[in-house]
């Protein structure tokens, strides 16, 4: 039994949280948010020479063969300072994919890129109607020409726009299969996120695709990418959590009514408490979804550690994002107070790869 | 990062479970398991049980019995107990007066004391409420003027759990009271309960139990060599006894026991369409999110003992929200237990030859109503807010 982060683990957090208090301020990330690629070539360029981007990903590939586990202090840090480079979609879905159901030579082709900051990655997964269902896929492929064409639409593609590549679930004769394709022979239609971020609907029509590893058989392998996608997701939600609960105590310390601070009001104070202990419970499951994030023989256990996990952190970020909200007043209402982008961060991860009750459901039936 | 315990650890474990497996007796067993009512022979028996074997005070030092076992392995004793479903041990004389007898007692009073805690000889129960302080202690008003060799108590106490089986009480009394700050002139005695002049009167539960009473003094006289530390020092005492033993708070073996039978429990239940009530999904949520919230508190719960193991240091005062988290959880698994049952819950106590009722259903309302005390003894869930909010947010 152990919770503190080792030396390595806690040095790389640390650097990480250091670079992003210097270059990732409030007011540096507002102007990469409102720039036309909402993402920073630069940033990018800083997290894959700090290894950020190779850390999960196999020595043979130039990565540093960690876990997720090893990323929780790097998404802590993320989630404080909103992170809105494509990380999640990179590494946390794409990356994995590639790493977990791709073939050799196309992860000696990939894996080192993005490893090297010089590629990004993007899921395309999700259809009309599928919800959180990430079984339900119409998207088709079928082979041409000594590869593959495929077709249909994609909703939501975290990434998008800033991808180079994308990862596509469709079809085949053998049942549910992954693939690369170009994202130039693909049509995306890019928006923003609610939380700043990039995305996109992609649509496919007859587009030139390639095989990644074998044909059928991708579900449980989208499982396990969406499965550690969502552990880091609950890193970053403690994170964005722990800076919502500190922002507002600080809020509390400063803020005058009626001659005094409004901290010592009681029933303030044992409000902030309960935002505190919500934390504390979040990031204890949070730990147990990344300590079994990593698990791909035990698939159940895995599931049932982040279903469990995603519960407590969606609960948790509604009820701690609301309450710092509520506990600012109207300036927390505004955009000019980090806060109030960190409650939207907050309550589009409460959703992100499935709500409470999605992993309420998934839990039970694992049960 | 490791949220598993050592090779070790899981051996003790095995170890203590495998003892609990052999040596708790199976009417005690069924006692608890059935929610039934334990008496003072009950607690007592296996109070001695646990004696024999050593196990009784492990956090006492070894020469008084002590086990030498360090915060992880007392916290893994404490939880298989729970999660075997003993008896518990009644706080107050091996967690209470034990320690504060074992920090501020002299060699006297320990040598009469200790090995009676120690072996189950005396029951003990605590004077600390009076009927206005509650959670403001320190304006107790219960006095004891020193006449030569001895005190003279007048006053009441309230909320004395067991006070009507209990041999003595320690009790804060007010020695002084001219002093500016309440906090002063506070004493700590030890009382005799069979001392002429102290009245026990039950204060019966909502659910029927008689757990607590109202303890009155009147003219009782006390030893003077029954004080402990100084005249005048008692609230130190008092604060150094609320401080004491704080990681077993969270009830996690006993609610993990419980939960593991309610899931038991609502798949036997039928719900409404005739399918198990555990399958029916708003139930099942509700159940869930308890299971989730108490996965979450047993992992905070094990950062604090890693935390304590590895600075050496007692926890903050934030180990306060595991006595929060842990008695909301507690509340909402028997919440959950009496509504598996639906309408049988209603059935109370037989009048005129009515028996045949399921008891276990209709113990569960009790049990409910009776589990609402958690939240508000030992320092109320407001009460430890407001110490989070102080000590550790510096509100």
């Amino acid at each position: 039994m152990n919770f503190d982060y080792n030396e390595e683990q806690q040095l790389l957090a640390d650097s990480v949280r250091r670079f992003l208090a210097k270059d990732y301020g409030f007011e540096s990330r507002k102007k990469i948010v409102h720039s036309a690629e909402g993402w920073s070539a630069k940033v990018w360029a800083t997290l894959a020479e700090m290894g950020v981007l190779g850390l999960p990903f196999s020595t043979d590939f130039g990565g540093f063969g960690g876990g997720a586990v090893d990323l929780m202090g790097v998404m802590e840090a993320a989630g404080d300072a909103l992170l809105v480079e494509p990380y999640l979609a990179t590494v946390g879905l794409g990356g994995r994919l590639v790493a977990r159901a791709g073939g050799d030579a196309q992860k000696r082709a990939l894996l080192p890129q993005v490893v090297e900051g010089r590629l990004r990655l993007a899921f395309a997964h999700t259809e009309k109607g599928a919800r959180y269902n990430l079984g339900k896929v119409a998207a088709a492929a079928k082979p041409a020409g000594g590869g593959w064409e495929l077709s249909g639409e994609k909703l939501m593609v975290l990434g998008a726009p800033a991808a180079d590549k994308l990862v596509v679930s469709a079809k085949t004769g053998k049942g549910l299969s992954l693939f690369i394709v170009e994202k130039s022979n693909a049509k995306v239609k890019p928006y923003v996120t609610l939380d700043e971020q990039r995305a996109g609907d992609v649509t496919l029509q007859g587009a030139k695709a390639e095989l990644l590893g074998t044909e059928g058989g991708a579900l449980p392998h989208i499982e396990e990418a969406v499965d550690f996608a969502t552990a880091l997701a609950c890193a970053e939600a403690v994170g964005a959590m722990k800076f919502a609960c500190d922002t507002t105590l600080e809020y509390l310390k400063t803020r005058k009514q009626f001659g005094v601070t409004i901290g010592t009001f009681q029933a303030l104070q044992h409000r902030i408490v309960d935002m505190y202990i919500a934390h504390e419970q979040a990031r204890s499951m949070a730990c147990l979804a990344c300590s079994k994030a990593d698990s791909a023989s035990d698939a159940a256990d895995r599931a049932r550690a982040v279903s469990a996990a995603k519960i407590k952190v969606a609960d948790n970020a509604r009820h701690i994002s609301q309450e710092s909200i509520q506990l600012h007043g109207g300036m927390g209402m505004t955009e000019e107070l980090k806060v109030s982008h960190t409650f939207r961060r907050l309550t589009m991860i409460a959703q992100q790869f499935g709500d409470a009750d999605h992993h309420l459901a998934r839990f039970a039936s694992l049960a | 990062m490791d949220l598993s315990y050592s090779q070790e650890e899981l051996a003790f474990r095995d170890q203590i479970r495998g003892w609990l497996k052999a040596n708790l007796p199976q009417e005690l067993r069924d006692k608890v398991a059935n929610y039934e009512e334990l008496g003072r022979e009950d607690l007592l028996r296996w109070h001695r049980i646990l004696a024999r074997q050593g196990w009784v005070a492990p956090a006492w030092p070894k020469e008084w019995g002590g086990t030498g076992w360090n915060v992880v392995q007392r916290y893994i004793f404490e939880e298989e107990c729970g999660y075997a479903g003993t008896p518990p041990l009644i706080p107050f004389g091996l967690s209470m007066c034990g320690p504060v007898l074992l920090r501020f007692g002299t060699e006297a009073q320990k040598q009469r004391f200790l090995p009676r805690i120690y072996n189950g000889d005396d029951f003990w129960c605590q004077g600390y409420s009076e009927p206005g302080s509650g959670s403001d202690l320190a304006s107790l008003k219960t006095k004891a003027e020193r006449q030569g060799d001895h005190y003279v108590v007048n006053g009441q106490k309230i909320w004395t759990t067991l006070g009507h089986v209990a041999d003595w009480i320690f009790c804060l009394v007010r020695t002084d009271s001219t002093m500016s700050k309440r906090q002063e002139g506070i004493s700590f005695l030890l009382i005799d309960m069979k001392t002429p002049g102290i009245t026990v009167r039950p204060l019966v539960l909502m659910d029927g139990s008689h757990e607590v009473n109202e303890v009155f003094f009147d003219n009782v006289k006390v030893p003077a060599e029954n004080l402990v530390h100084e005249e005048g020092k008692g609230w130190t005492v008092a604060k150094y006894l609320l401080g004491h033993e704080r990681m077993n708070t969270g009830r996690i073996g006993a609610s993990k026991r419980e939960l593991a039978k309610l899931k038991e429990f609502a798949a036997q239940q039928k719900g409404d369409d005739g399918r198990p009530l555990i399958e029916d999904p708003r139930y099942r949520d509700r159940l869930t999110r308890v299971e989730v919230e108490l996965m979450a508190l047993e992992i905070t719960n094990l950062r604090f003992l890693d935390r304590m193991r590895r600075t050496g240091q007692p926890p903050g005062a934030d180990v306060s929200m595991l006595k929060i988290k842990g008695t909301e959880i507690q509340q909402a698994l028997t919440e959950l237990a009496m509504q598996a049952v639906g309408p049988m819950a209603q059935p109370f106590k037989a009048v005129d030859g009515g028996e045949g009722f399921d008891e276990f259903a209709a113990g569960l309302a009790p049990r409910y109503c009776n589990f609402r005390k958690t939240t508000i003894y030992a320092g109320s869930n407001e009460i430890q807010r407001n110490i989070i909010s102080k000590m550790t947010l510096g509100l």
